[in-house]
């Protein structure tokens, strides 16, 4: 099965299944979020001199796209600070089952169990992006929103409803995670079938019941697992294992995207298209346009932003796979064709999301020690550091690596949808669209 | 439990450990020292404008900027300019020897209010008193400044300095004298000339050029290089450096389609169109062009010196009598005849 079972070394399993260390990273992630909070409400108003700006949109971002999806799918999620309060206060406790639970514990509505709000929260925020990524203060308020929202969601709903059907980061951490190289899978489909209590779904005195949801006896995609490892702590019978698997393994014909999940992945792609043109192109007027919110050029912006994501590049996408079911009279219907090859595509989508954090994470990783000195912009010197104008890679590299991740994304993307289809003239014009965009990306990046 | 509650005390710990960060950052901060921040006059500029002091006790700032590049000087002294960047700090400490209300301001083109970013500094003690100065020559000599001028037949060529010289003419004594020239316009020495015998044999331009070569006496090259320099930090963003009224923010007061206002050859106050405003409700126009002869030659240097003291008055054009001191101002008017006569 090509896996590779870390959770058989003993001592990676302590170290996942112990409550401690997640507790001390996460309250640690947490004091680091109200940090952030705090810095952009209260400290300077310049984004370059504010932890919140800095923290939070060059190094976290950076972090959690060049390293945490692409080497560990959803691992953020597990230590992200955002649902923790509302899930202590859920659970009744800190370190495990025994508290008193809080909240109402409703079942998410039936009708909104997919990705499309995390697709609009998404799209919300990049009307807004300009001014979420550069004023300390609106990114204050953002985060500090989406603080009170996931607490708020976690008293009326139960398990982390917030990071599952709302959190605009979690969407596409969910679907890029499917070509992650980790997972949680259960070890024998037999003693699970054979356990009658299924703890690992309804929790026992070990641990929590899956908090996404899922039922990780059956679980087969990474795309709603926050390897919060409490599975592995409920399990009586050891029968789940956190694996290393080889990367995209988990896409194949018989998982393609349902609806919502194909229309996040083309948002996705049509997202970095925009904000690459407006963050990196050389167009003065449209970073005008999307930095003054409320003005008639951002309201031409915002809903040229909205036509491109939800319009032209999902046209295109529809276009490309109708085109190849004709090509190939192929007898799939179209939704189910472009959810197989919209999984296809989640490697240059990645890949994108890639080139594009490098693009900026290079130039601007000098900003961060500065800002650990000195986070609320006012000319503190904590540990000696704000003076420091640290550059660890050559911005030459920064092309080079861009144009790389592409072709490679495009590469495996390639490969993926010419595996995937039954017929390969119905991946062509798939394959034109692939190719289109990565040649768009590596025109707006580096041409 | 016992786990639950040293968790529970981590938690809390690190909570209120970030919490309490700024709050006791801010109580570190000195006490003595007062933080500025500038921010353009659109956002609220100075966040203090009025400050207080006494004579002979230092008064500590440390400012910064909260959005673009800022300057801090202090108007009518010697006082460095400081350049303030955006989240960076910079100290400075000022000592006044003798009371009186003095004038901050910023020295960089912040944006079309820039000269907005003024705040004063109320220094009192009983060491000396307030420095009187003089009214200004233009309300010794009760000038309207904003009075309109009849048009005149407008030189040719530019008035010249070195083609006035060559004409080997010399000009009377009572039209060479400093204060004859500050408080008469050249049309007015063109109209004297014109009168007298040598007049009658030169050309309206040779006069002219007679003119050009009495109004040289009126600056020394240091003065004029000076005033450049100060015309240059000053003005010319409005302006322009040619003096055509074309600087870089010319399109930011200009009415839409209208030009520069000067059509009744007054001093800039008179308005074309409908003038715009500049975000704090206030019209402005569109700034003088110090190349129109119609309007330049019929005024005087007092007259100049005076629109430079107390500014545009509805215009956009600010005041600068509290930024420079008087030689500062005669530099600049010898500059603005540099617009119109040449060398």
């Amino acid at each position: 099965m090509n896996r590779l079972a870390l959770t058989s070394t003993p001592w990676i399993k302590n170290l996942l299944t112990s409550r401690w260390p997640q507790f001390i990273v996460r309250t640690i992630t947490l004091a680091g979020f109200l940090l952030t909070i705090l810095a952009g409400l209260f400290g300077s108003r310049v984004g370059s001199h504010n932890f919140a700006i800095i923290f939070v949109w060059i190094a976290w971002w950076s972090l959690l796209k060049l390293v945490f999806i692409p080497a560990g799918g959803r691992s953020w999620c597990s230590i992200c600070p955002i649902p923790m309060p509302g899930e202590w206060l859920q659970n009744g406790g800190l370190l495990g089952p025994g508290g008193r639970p809080l909240g109402l514990g409703k079942r998410w509505p039936r009708k909104l169990n997919n990705t499309w709000l995390q697709s609009a929260v998404f799209l919300g925020m990049g009307i807004f992006s300009a001014v979420i990524l550069t004023q300390p203060r609106i990114s204050g308020w953002a985060l500090l929103g989406l603080f009170i929202a996931a607490i708020t969601l976690s008293l009326v709903f139960e398990r982390r409803s917030f990071c599952r059907y709302l959190c605009p980061i979690g969407g596409f951490t969910g679907l890029y995670a499917q070509l992650s190289p980790v997972e949680i899978r259960a070890v024998d489909p037999v003693v699970c079938a054979g356990h009658t209590e299924k703890t690992c779904y309804t929790g026992s005195a070990q641990g929590y019941g899956c908090p996404w949801g899922n039922f990780p006896a059956a679980l087969s995609q990474d795309s709603n697992c926050g390897l919060c490892m409490e599975c592995l702590r409920t399990c009586p019978h050891d029968n789940l294992a956190f694996n290393l698997r080889p990367y995209g393994s988990e896409i194949s014909a018989k998982t393609p995207l349902k609806l919502d999940e194909t229309f996040l992945a083309l948002v996705m792609l049509g997202s970095a298209l925009v904000y690459t043109a407006v963050y990196m192109g050389s167009w003065g007027w449209l970073k005008n346009a999307a930095y003054h919110v409320g003005t008639l050029p951002w309201l031409a912006y915002a809903l040229a932003f909205l036509a491109i994501t939800l319009v032209v590049v999902p046209g295109l996408f529809f276009g490309a796979v109708w085109l190849g079911k004709k090509m190939s009279a192929a007898r799939e219907p179209l939704k189910k064709l472009a959810g197989l090859y919209g999984s296809g595509l989640l490697p240059l989508g990645m890949a994108t999301w890639v080139a594009f954090t490098v693009s900026f994470a290079f130039a601007k990783i000098s900003y961060i020690l500065p800002v650990l000195s000195d986070p609320f912009g006012w000319g503190w010197d904590l540990f000696g550091t704000a003076s420091t104008n640290l550059s660890l890679v050559d911005l030459w590299l920064s092309p080079i690596a861009q144009v790389g991740v592409l072709a490679g994304g495009l590469l495996w993307s390639s490969r993926l949808v010419m595996r995937l289809a039954r017929d390969r003239r119905q991946a062509l014009p798939v394959l034109a669209f692939a190719l289109a965009h990565a040649a768009g990306m590596m025109w707006l990046l580096v041409g | 439990m016992r786990k639950e509650l040293i968790a529970a005390i981590l938690l809390i710990g690190l909570v209120l450990g970030v919490a309490l960060a700024p709050v006791i950052g801010r109580r570190l901060v000195r006490t003595d020292v007062i933080e500025i921040h500038a921010r353009t006059p659109e956002n609220g500029g100075w966040s203090t404008m009025n400050l207080e002091a006494k004579v002979g006790e230092p008064l500590h700032l440390r400012l910064t900027s909260d959005d673009v590049v800022h300057g801090f000087a202090l108007g009518q002294t010697n006082e460095p300019m400081l350049e303030i960047l955006p989240g960076e700090f910079v100290e400075t400490s000022l000592t006044f020897d003798r009371p009186g209300t003095y004038t901050f301001y910023c020295t960089r083109w912040c944006g079309v209010n820039h000269w907005r970013m003024r705040g004063t500094i109320q220094v009192s003690g009983p060491e000396g008193t307030p420095e009187k100065s003089a009214a200004p020559l233009y309300v010794r000599l009760g000038l309207d400044l904003d009075v309109a001028h009849p048009e005149f037949e407008a030189p040719g060529l530019r008035p010249s300095v070195s083609r006035g010289r060559a004409l080997g003419i010399e000009i009377p004594e009572q039209f060479a004298a400093p204060a004859y020239l500050r408080e008469h316009s050249p049309l007015d020495l063109f109209g004297e000339l014109k009168g007298l015998p040598l007049g009658e044999q030169l050309t309206d331009q040779q006069v002219w050029d007679l003119v050009a070569l009495a109004w040289a006496a009126t600056v020394t090259p240091q003065e004029l290089a000076d005033g450049r320099e100060l015309y240059a930090e000053n003005c010319a963003a409005c302006h322009g450096e040619s003096g055509k009224g074309d600087g870089v923010m010319a399109d930011n007061l200009a009415p839409d389609g209208s030009d520069s206002g000067m059509d009744d050859h007054s001093l800039p106050t008179a308005l074309a169109g409908s003038p715009p405003d500049d975000s704090f409700g206030h019209s402005i126009t569109a700034p003088s062009d110090f190349t129109d002869y119609q309007m330049m030659l019929a005024h005087n240097s007092a007259a100049l010196q005076g629109k430079i003291l107390r500014g545009g008055m509805g215009t956009g054009m600010p005041y600068w009598g509290s930024i420079f001191t008087e030689e500062q101002t005669w530099e600049l008017v010898g500059v603005l005849w540099g617009f119109v006569m040449e060398e």
